[in-house]
């Protein structure tokens, strides 16, 4: 085989080598190759999500065991629903509101029983109980502009915005309850997004706000380095 | 120049697919994790590890994903349009009784090797296996990526916690071939030159 081909594949192989440790910071992982992979992967997962594809509903006995569903927040000690809690829900909305917990448990319910998946790999199984996103949606009359859903909470800042097709998928809801009871602190009581069709951190608990943007705003754990699709 | 592509590939992936597995070092669902598993709550080691953290890892995992499953794909067109798999593919009928030959002569327990061309029907098997399993570790990470939206691939995998053992499983063994066959190679370093280079055709 002739030499100068084994050199040219050699300098192929220590550029390729140079530009995997340079493009690729595993400190940044938006940014430089793998960043440019990520948005690629994003595409790739909006192009692959089908809106009615449904998550499989699951029976009882499949529900994990009582205290061994995790229970995330990032605030030091579980936060507490304050006294005056209400809803805000703004953005491109014909009628912006101020809804308590009584409002939004006369909306029509909806009950699931589906597989939850933690982006550090766990899963668990519990039912959840609310109203759907897009239910709400049409309650304050959500412009169709309004191509992103943000979540905002009372988690010590913990956010997350979604796009539209996934907020509005049938099993989007905004729970109240969970295995048939109210939910509790750990679970983000008083009301939090669940959803079959992301991954755990993009359902923000304790919510305090829900805003229907023409552009996404990212999120607490997305501005850190995560997925922003993050779609399941 | 597409077979040792593999090695760096298959290390990026390794290294960051146990990078992920810290996040959550079980194996099993929540609460139910499986009794089979020796390593539950176990970390791999650092130095085995790449991407510093999860988000790091994930990146990495799913940037360098594409590049080793087009790999995949290149090489078993070139196999189905080359005519190459009739020569190297594991065919039960032509190759079962060679494989048996083979391993008893490895084994000390026949005298003779059994007559063979470019590849014995051992070879055959360990190349075809590691082509199934190459196959199962894109499957298994399809469901782990998507459980969702490809549903009916979650579903013939077992579920989302299986296909998280299968993902392991598959892992374990093509690492265990990889270092097997390295061994193999550097035994027999005359093989060395010809797999990076392709080398030249045989005519067998």
């Amino acid at each position: 085989m002739p030499r100068h081909r084994l050199l040219t594949r050699r300098t192929a192989l220590l550029g390729a080598t140079a530009l995997t440790t340079s493009a690729c910071d595993s400190s940044r992982p938006r940014e430089g190759f793998l960043g440019a992979m990520e948005r690629f992967n994003a595409r790739f997962q909006a192009a692959l999500f089908d809106p009615d594809r449904l998550a499989p509903e699951l029976p009882p006995e499949e529900t994990t065991p009582p205290g061994k569903f995790p229970e995330y927040f990032v605030s030091d000690t579980v936060p507490l629903t304050p006294g005056n809690w209400a809803l805000r829900v703004g953005g491109l909305v014909a009628r912006p509101s101020v809804l308590t917990l009584e409002t939004l448990q006369r909306l029509p319910r909806t009950d699931l029983r589906i597989r939850h998946h933690c982006v550090e790999g766990w899963s668990a199984v519990a039912s959840w109980h609310g109203v759907r996103l897009s239910e709400l949606a049409g309650h304050v009359g959500a412009d169709a502009n309004a191509g992103y859903v943000e979540l905002r909470s009372f988690d010590a800042g913990y956010f997350s915005s979604w796009d539209r097709p996934s907020a509005f998928h049938p099993q989007t809801i905004l729970a109240y309850g969970m295995n048939g009871q109210p939910l509790t602190p750990g679970h983000g009581a008083p009301l939090r997004l669940y959803s079959g069709v992301k991954l755990g951190y993009k359902m923000v608990k304790y919510l305090t706000e829900v805003n229907f943007l023409p552009e996404p705003t990212g999120g607490y754990w997305e501005d850190r380095g995560y997925e922003w699709f993050a779609g399941v | 120049m597409a077979h040792w592509l593999n090695v760096p590939l298959l290390l990026i992936m390794a290294a960051s697919g146990l990078q992920i597995l810290v996040a959550y070092p079980l194996l099993g669902p929540q609460g139910r994790p499986y009794g089979w598993y020796p390593f539950q709550g176990v970390s791999p080691p650092a130095w085995a590890r790449l991407g510093d953290w999860l988000a790091g890892a994930r990146h990495w995992h799913f940037a360098f994903a594409w590049f080793l499953t087009l790999n995949g794909v290149a090489y078993v067109l070139y196999l189905a349009l080359s005519g190459e798999w009739r020569r190297r593919l594991f065919l039960p009928r032509r190759d079962t009784r060679n494989a048996v030959d083979t391993l008893a002569f490895y084994l000390r327990v026949r005298r003779q090797a059994p007559a063979q061309g470019l590849y014995n029907g051992l070879q055959r098997l360990a190349y075809t296996g590691t082509l199934a399993l190459g196959l199962l570790a894109v499957l298994s990470g399809l469901v782990l990526y998507k459980p969702v939206q490809l549903g009916a691939l979650t579903a013939l995998l077992g579920g989302y916690d299986a296909a998280r053992a299968v993902h392991l499983i598959v892992l374990a063994l093509l690492a265990l071939f990889t270092v097997g066959h390295i061994v193999l190679v550097l035994l027999h370093p005359r093989t060395l030159g010809e797999m990076v280079t392709g080398g030249r055709k045989p005519d067998a």
